[in-house]
């Protein structure tokens, strides 16, 4: 069994999503449950897998292989490090909270899980992956359920923004696999024999012209997944528009195979152009950027989970900035935002979207001195803001300290511009707070709102307690990354 | 040049499928389906003992009549292909042409004849009697709604331009023959090779015979009659003439680019990559505004002869290797998709709401869809990968990125139907009528478009098969 743990935790999803085909669609009951024990089982797994992990050891851990498609030298390889891993358990927390924030969805309900048993499968296919094609092919198959998701359960204009969002991505990830085959096609020319895995592909040696080319093929692939600015544009249509589970999965998960790309594949593939330094520059500018205008445009927006979306684009900058300071605390740090970012904006969607079941009113001025009338949800909330916020004592902070103090290392403008990020951070989520949560009751309707019903905290806690422990003692999941971290600076500088 | 047992051994094939068209004539409604079939089945021995005998004798390939007519495994991968396809198509067509069953089927394994000849034939005479026979076959197939004035009209207008396409391969023949003195292409090739490439003669001869070839495939600026003919054909001609007339057409390109015309790469190449960048971006622009289930899809198979085309700009193992893996897959989506118009109907608006309808027929739909587009995990995915693996291992960098980039277009006009499918309000509740036929047909081209996707290895190394030395 332990030497197929990770294929374990890969296909559960898939095996109970084709059990759940089996079932009568009017057992609505019956399917909520299943697949809520499938995601929940998948977790017991990976916590299996973290039992079995090693913080100290270095390379791949727990690796599977097996020929799949010999021809074009392209192998079934998973494994985890200590950045997969993190992003792994991430995977399968959120999964089951998001399925038990799904219990009011009441048309199709049959599709709805079996289409998230498959988003769960494909994401954590995408961190699992040491194979490239592997990889492109989860990184594509997540888009087909989402797509489905946001079309058949989302919002007003639901079909524009499930579209925008499948061929914006999709043109990403088409792009990205160019820059794969190029790899691929170095690998044969140097060594011979064709292969797609990740350790065969870092023995490469190219010339830097090459690797340019390669990187911002790949490029094209994650920073319009992360989104990078100015390819964040789907974004906010996606965010809104999905039902609430959609957008949690997105914001929490389908962001961060962006994030993960650069670290898996351009970082150390092509290490010398990812450290070039016109390259790191125009990286660096285009995540201050976005930074600072995903704030300023969270500031202007009138609507909750418009907010909650534009915070994503200036959250996922902080993790970019990280990357490219290119010192072990810049992307140790970026790791670790990039979990806090899955904690905190999961919950804040997860906020927003009881709250829609509640009111069915998206704008914020339809809302005020809800503390009154809700004090368990304005707590939970408050939580959330203040660790999205980046406060001392909760998660966010941690991630974003450090991610700051990478930045530091390179430049003090850097530096200073993410502090103004931070600022700004706190000041849109703060007014956010205040305008829903504070004041007197400014709408009758809101009056008699019933705060939080059981469900509804069990779907929180798990988040919560996550937000306060990462806070509190943030040394373990610093640990886990230290390795694998070290590991790509030293091949970043000393290629 | 006496006339063996060998020529009859090559022959077979051809021999059986006219035997069995002329037989089908005097056949009745009732057991026309089951005579085409046993046709279907000993053609299927015969060519299963060509391959036994290839590789009982270690062969590349056993020519017969002195050259004109060889089996080697590119022709009888080709065939395979044909012969899948005329099976599924013969699945799927009893309820269009129920009343003249006996005659439509005796066409199809004509038509099929003339493929067998095409993908086989190393001689221009041999290739261009092929060529007519499959032709004139599917001029007849695509009247074959005799009171259908759509469909009268359609046949007129492929008649007409296809009869003006075969002129200019026979043009373009006759110059060959008379730049060489032969009519094998193997003698051609050596004779063109002494020439000097930019012979005005020898120009003539490529641009001519190209475009009437390209015609055939349906590329760019020779596509006018295929949106008609698809819309207006009987729709399993249709799908006929998507697959299989396209397979053979490219066959023959293949057998004459990378044959006779190899010497003539840098000439044509480039003009080549024009005509396919052209067909891909017209295939696609065009799709996106089609209500006509039937026309998207027949524009989407223009687009499809692009990728084809960029295959054969590439022009390496891994593109050869790569047409056929394309044409393997494409058999079985474009067969299912258009199965699935049969079953639910013409128009967009008809398929709405067909998920709830018919929930397993749309999933299959999705599953071609999303085939045609070419995403993973389906079988489609597997083509344009080889086709961009190709283009990149011979520098055509640029190529390959818009090749790249149309998927995204490609999928946006797919995804109205999948739309109209699973987004859209049914006009009506009671399930779509789909027999016994179609529902295997279905079953086994979505089986198959899965399976190719998530486990390719044997099927590459079937159509790896084709382009062995």
């Amino acid at each position: 069994m332990r030497e197929h743990l990770l294929s374990l935790t890969l296909f559960l999803p898939l095996a109970g999503l084709l059990v759940l085909l089996l079932m009568q669609g009017a057992q609505v009951r019956a399917i909520r449950v299943w697949a809520l024990a499938v995601s929940l089982a998948t977790f017991l797994v990976s916590l299996v897998v973290l039992s079995r992990f090693s913080s100290t050891a270095t390379g791949f851990q727990l690796v599977e292989r097996a020929p799949w498609i010999p021809t074009l030298g392209v192998q079934y390889a998973i494994g985890v490090d200590g950045i997969s891993m993190l992003l792994v358990l991430l995977t399968t927390v959120i999964c089951p909270i998001a399925l038990l924030a799904s219990w009011n969805v009441t048309t199709n309900v049959k599709a709805f899980h079996a289409l998230f048993l498959l988003i769960e499968t494909a994401t954590l296919g995408v961190f699992l992956s040491l194979d490239g094609f592997l990889f492109y092919l989860f990184f594509d198959l997540v888009l087909i359920p989402m797509y489905f998701v946001i079309a058949l359960w989302g919002g007003p204009r639901r079909l524009h923004a499930a579209l925008k969002f499948f061929l914006y991505t999709l043109c990403g990830s088409v792009l990205m696999l160019l820059g794969l085959i190029g790899l691929y096609f170095a690998h044969i020319r140097q060594f011979g024999f064709p292969s797609f895995e990740i350790t065969e592909l870092m023995k490469l040696t190219l010339p830097l012209a090459t690797q340019q080319w390669i990187f911002w093929a790949l490029f094209a692939g994650f920073a319009i997944k992360i989104p990078m600015f100015p390819f964040h544009t789907w974004l906010p249509d996606a965010h809104v528009e999905a039902p609430t589970a959609g957008s949690v999965v997105l914001a929490s998960l389908l962001l961060k195979l962006g994030t993960y790309g650069f670290l898996r594949f351009s970082l150390p593939l092509v290490p010398q152009a990812s450290s070039d330094l016109t390259v790191v520059r125009i990286l660096l500018t285009l995540s201050i950027i976005g930074i600072l205008y995903g704030a300023l445009v969270s500031l202007m927006q009138r609507e909750w989970k418009r907010l909650i979306a534009y915070s994503s684009v200036s959250h996922m900058g902080f993790c970019t900035l990280g990357i490219f300071a290119l010192n072990p605390i810049g992307l140790a740090g970026s790791v670790l935002q990039q979990v806090n970012h899955g904690i905190s904006t999961g919950l804040l969607f997860l906020l927003a979207g009881m709250m829609y079941d509640r009111r069915g009113a998206r704008e914020i001025s339809a809302y005020g001195g809800l503390a009154a009338s809700m004090p368990r949800f304005a707590f939970i909330f408050g939580v959330a803001v203040f660790s999205s916020a980046g406060l001392p004592l909760l998660n966010g902070f941690v991630g974003e300290f450090a991610v700051l103090q990478g930045a530091f290392e390179v430049s003090r403008t850097w530096a200073a511009f993410g502090v103004v990020g931070l600022v700004l951070a706190a000041a849109y989520l703060l007014w956010l707070y205040q305008r829903t949560m504070l004041g007197p009751i400014t709408h009758e309707e809101n009056r008699n709102l019933p705060d939080l019903t059981t469900r509804e905290t069990f779907v929180l806690l798990p988040l919560v307690a996550l937000a306060f422990g990462i806070g509190l003692y943030p040394k373990p999941l610093f640990d886990m990354v230290q390795k694998p971290v070290a590991e790509l600076v030293e091949r970043v500088h000393h290629k | 040049m006496s006339y063996g047992a060998t020529d009859t051994f090559v022959l077979t094939p051809e021999i059986l499928l006219v035997l069995f068209g002329c037989a089908l004539l005097f056949t009745s409604r009732r057991w026309a389906l089951p005579m085409l079939f046993t046709g279907l089945a000993f053609t299927a021995g015969a060519l299963w003992r060509q391959h036994l005998w290839l590789e009982s004798n270690h062969a590349a390939e056993l020519a017969a009549f002195g050259g004109a007519l060889t089996a080697d495994r590119f022709g009888l991968f080709f065939d395979t292909l044909f012969l899948a396809t005329t099976a599924l198509v013969a699945g799927i067509s009893k309820p269009a042409v129920e009343r003249d069953f006996p005659e439509f089927a005796s066409l199809l394994l004509f038509a099929q004849c003339g493929m067998f000849l095409l993908a086989g034939g190393l001689d221009l005479i041999t290739l261009f009697l092929g060529l007519e026979l499959m032709a004139l076959s599917f001029y007849i197939l695509t009247g074959f709604t005799r009171e259908d004035r759509r469909s009268n009209e359609a046949a007129l207008k492929f008649l007409i331009l296809g009869a003006f396409s075969s002129g200019l391969v026979a043009y373009g023949f006759s110059l060959l023959y008379a730049l060489s003195g032969s009519t094998r292409l193997s003698d051609i090739a050596s004779a063109l090779a002494l020439r000097d490439p930019h012979d005005p003669l020898l120009l003539l001869a490529l641009a001519t015979a190209g475009a009437g070839v390209l015609f055939k495939v349906g590329a760019v600026p020779f596509h006018m009659w295929v949106p008609d003919a698809y819309e207006g054909a009987p729709t399993p001609v249709s799908a006929y003439l998507a697959v299989a007339s396209t397979a053979a057409s490219i066959a023959l390109l293949v057998r004459l680019f990378a044959g006779p015309f190899a010497v003539n790469r840098p000439v044509w190449e480039p003009l080549l990559a024009l005509v396919a960048v052209a067909t891909l971006t017209l295939g696609n622009l065009a799709a996106i505004a089609q209500t006509n289930v039937k026309r998207l899809l027949a524009y989407s198979s223009i687009s499809h002869a692009g990728y084809l085309l960029l295959g054969l700009v590439a022009g390496n193992n891994t593109a050869f290797q790569g047409i056929s893996v394309y044409l393997l897959t494409y058999v079985f989506m474009t067969v299912g998709a258009f199965a699935v118009v049969i079953a639910a109907g013409d128009n967009i608006c008809e398929l709405n709401g067909l998920a709830r309808r018919s929930p397993w027929i749309a999933f299959s739909m999705l599953l071609f869809l999303l085939s045609l587009a070419g995403l993973p995990p389906t079988a489609g995915f597997l083509g344009k990968y080889y086709v961009l693996q190709a283009l990149m291992e011979t520098g055509h960098y640029s190529l390959a990125a818009i090749g790249t980039l149309y998927v995204v277009v490609a999928l946006y006009y797919y995804f109205r139907v999948v739309r109209s499918m699973y987004l859209s309000e049914a006009a009506q509740s009671q399930p779509v009528l789909a027999g016994i036929g179609m529902r295997v047909v279905l079953g086994l081209s979505s089986a198959l478009t899965l399976t190719i996707g998530i486990f390719p290895e044997p099927f590459l190394r079937f159509a790896a098969l084709s382009v062995a030395p």
